[in-house]
């Protein structure tokens, strides 16, 4: 088999990863360019997602149970953070991300409580996980979608940022919220707005993501979650397409690194599994360290704006 | 006409405002000196809302607007310039214009007032879509002043519009406060350049630490020999 052939799946499915951390990404991004929080809980509220589609799919059709989903997610992401976060607005920014921190612990330990600490399946949702053929090769039909949909999703958001009342209101109070209130914009609400818009694609992200896994437990949102992070810090924290970016570059070399032997042994330079698959996490981490070396402010990063 | 009785304000145990008075005519430029520290900031924030009083009052053609949040101030016709300008830099100049006009419906009239600002400042026009952040000072403190006047206010506060000016950018500054003045909008205005603001103003006040100590128009204050001494910099004979 030539390398193209054998490379192509590893490459898709990675292209499709990326799109799923995209969707996280861009929670972590919008939050931080707002209020210089790293929403710690933002993981674990994409697990809630996955949970939530687990028990609304086993009572009710799937066409209810999506849009359920999605509209319960963003109402839980909305009351974190008028609970956890709102009080702490003139707090120091420490004290805000304790409370995320706690927050994250929270959700967990109540899915922990809910599901008894159980692997609860996924459930199958038809027409996405339907095994499909592209250029050769065999893959669900989630794989391709995703990067499409990632994109879509993340255009829409991008002419909303820059094209609309509201999003002007974003870019306003991220960079001085005293002013912004002078205007007359009402910061909770852009701030509820972000959080919600956050939450929002974290949904669509766990019903494209737990597709791909045969179950969820109550540590699900970590990995993907701190993985969406990375890929917000690699892009430049505070930028949604440098948050994009990131995650295409994180799920596609990590997918590259799952498939390094199966690669390697096809073209003849090992003989046999040399398990490179183990460091697909490890590759992730290393990308972060390289990057926070070379380019502090990631790849989009604004230069020092520190707030003053 | 603005009116502001008996104000004090606290911060966290020190008194920033010990029972000011203050009027501020239709119409006037009225301007508020003082040295650091005296309350001359405290006193503007609190007008918008953005500091909370514990005492007295602030009403607006006798409507109390203390206690009231900082949309209701700005709806009744008092928008404020920040001190240092405070222009979004991560935004367009017209979208500076416009986020000034945040709270307003009516389309035609806003666009309306947009021509105006760039009557008044044509240099914001032909820079309109270029970042507030990489206009020179000078062109900040005009877009501060057009975000101010987008909410069409009756009452224009400016707090220290000459900071860190150049002297010709200042004087343009000033000449465009008492253009914009005499298109009707009331002026209240805060400035250590006292010389230049006392020569503008109708009215003046004199804040020494939370307490006004003086007014009278300006051309008073300006011949009185105390404030020439502590404000003007020239001393008695």
């Amino acid at each position: 088999m030539d390398l193209w052939n054998t490379v192509l799946p590893y490459i898709l499915s990675g292209i499709s990863v990326g799109g799923q951390y995209a969707l996280i990404a861009v929670g972590y991004t919008m939050v931080y360019g707002i209020l210089r929080l790293i929403n710690f809980a933002h993981g674990d509220v994409f697990m809630v997602a996955g949970l939530m589609m687990v028990y609304f799919a086993a009572s009710m059709p799937l066409y209810a149970a999506i849009p359920l989903m999605i509209l319960l997610t963003v109402l839980l992401g909305f009351t974190i953070e008028r609970v956890a976060y709102k009080p702490l607005r003139t707090a120091p920014r420490m004290s805000v991300m304790i409370s995320a921190i706690g927050v994250s612990y929270l959700l967990q330990n109540l899915a922990l409580y809910v599901t008894g600490g159980l692997n609860k399946n996924y459930p199958e949702i038809p027409w996405i996980s339907d095994k499909i053929t592209v250029l050769g090769a065999t893959t669900a039909r989630v794989t391709v979608i995703t990067p499409f949909l990632t994109v879509a999703l993340v255009f829409a958001l991008v002419y909303l940022i820059n094209h609309t009342k509201i999003g002007m209101a974003m870019r306003a109070v991220s960079k001085d919220f005293e002013t912004a209130q002078l205007m007359g914009i009402r910061i909770n609400s852009v701030i509820s707005a972000t959080f919600v818009i956050g939450t929002f694609l974290a949904a669509v992200g766990s019903l494209l993501f737990f597709s791909n896994y045969p179950g969820i437990v109550p540590t699900s949102g970590a990995m993907p979650g701190l993985k969406a992070f990375v890929a917000a810090v690699f892009g430049g924290i505070g930028s949604i397409p440098g948050a994009v970016v990131g995650a295409f570059i994180i799920g596609i070399s990590e997918s590259l690194i799952k498939g390094l032997d199966t690669i390697l042994i096809t073209q003849g330079a090992i003989a046999e599994q040399m398990d490179f698959s183990t460091f697909s996490d490890a590759v992730t981490f290393v990308l972060l360290i390289v990057i926070l070396v070379f380019k502090p402010t990631g790849l989009f990063g604004e230069k020092t704006t520190d707030k003053v | 006409m603005l009116k502001i009785e008996n104000l004090q304000v606290a911060y966290g145990g020190i008194q920033a405002l010990r029972g000011i008075d203050l009027e501020v005519p239709d119409g006037k430029i009225v301007t508020l000196i003082g040295a650091n520290g005296a309350g001359k900031s405290t006193t503007l924030r609190t007008i918008s809302g953005l500091v909370k009083a514990h005492a007295g009052s602030i009403t607006y053609d006798g409507t109390e607007l203390l206690g009231k949040p900082i949309n209701a101030v700005l709806e009744a016709g008092i928008a404020q310039v920040p001190e240092g300008r405070r222009v979004f830099a991560n935004l367009s100049v017209l979208e500076n214009l416009r986020v000034g006009a945040y709270l307003r419906r009516d389309k035609a009239e806003i666009e309306k007032d947009l021509q105006w600002v760039y009557e008044l400042f044509p240099r914001l026009q032909e820079r309109s879509w270029q970042l507030a952040g990489t206009l020179s000072g000078g062109e900040q403190q005009m877009l501060a002043v057009g975000r101010g006047l987008m909410s069409r206010p009756k009452v224009l506060m400016m707090d220290e519009p000459s900071l860190g000016l150049a002297p010709l950018v200042v004087q343009g500054i000033f000449d465009i406060i008492r253009e914009i003045n005499r298109q009707g909008v009331t002026i209240l205005l805060i400035e250590q350049n006292a010389n230049m603001a006392l020569k503008i103003a109708d009215l003046a006040y004199v804040l020494e630490t939370g307490r006004i100590t003086m007014r009278g128009t300006g051309a008073e204050l300006l011949a009185d020999e105390s404030v020439k001494e502590a404000y003007l910099g020239k001393k008695k004979k």
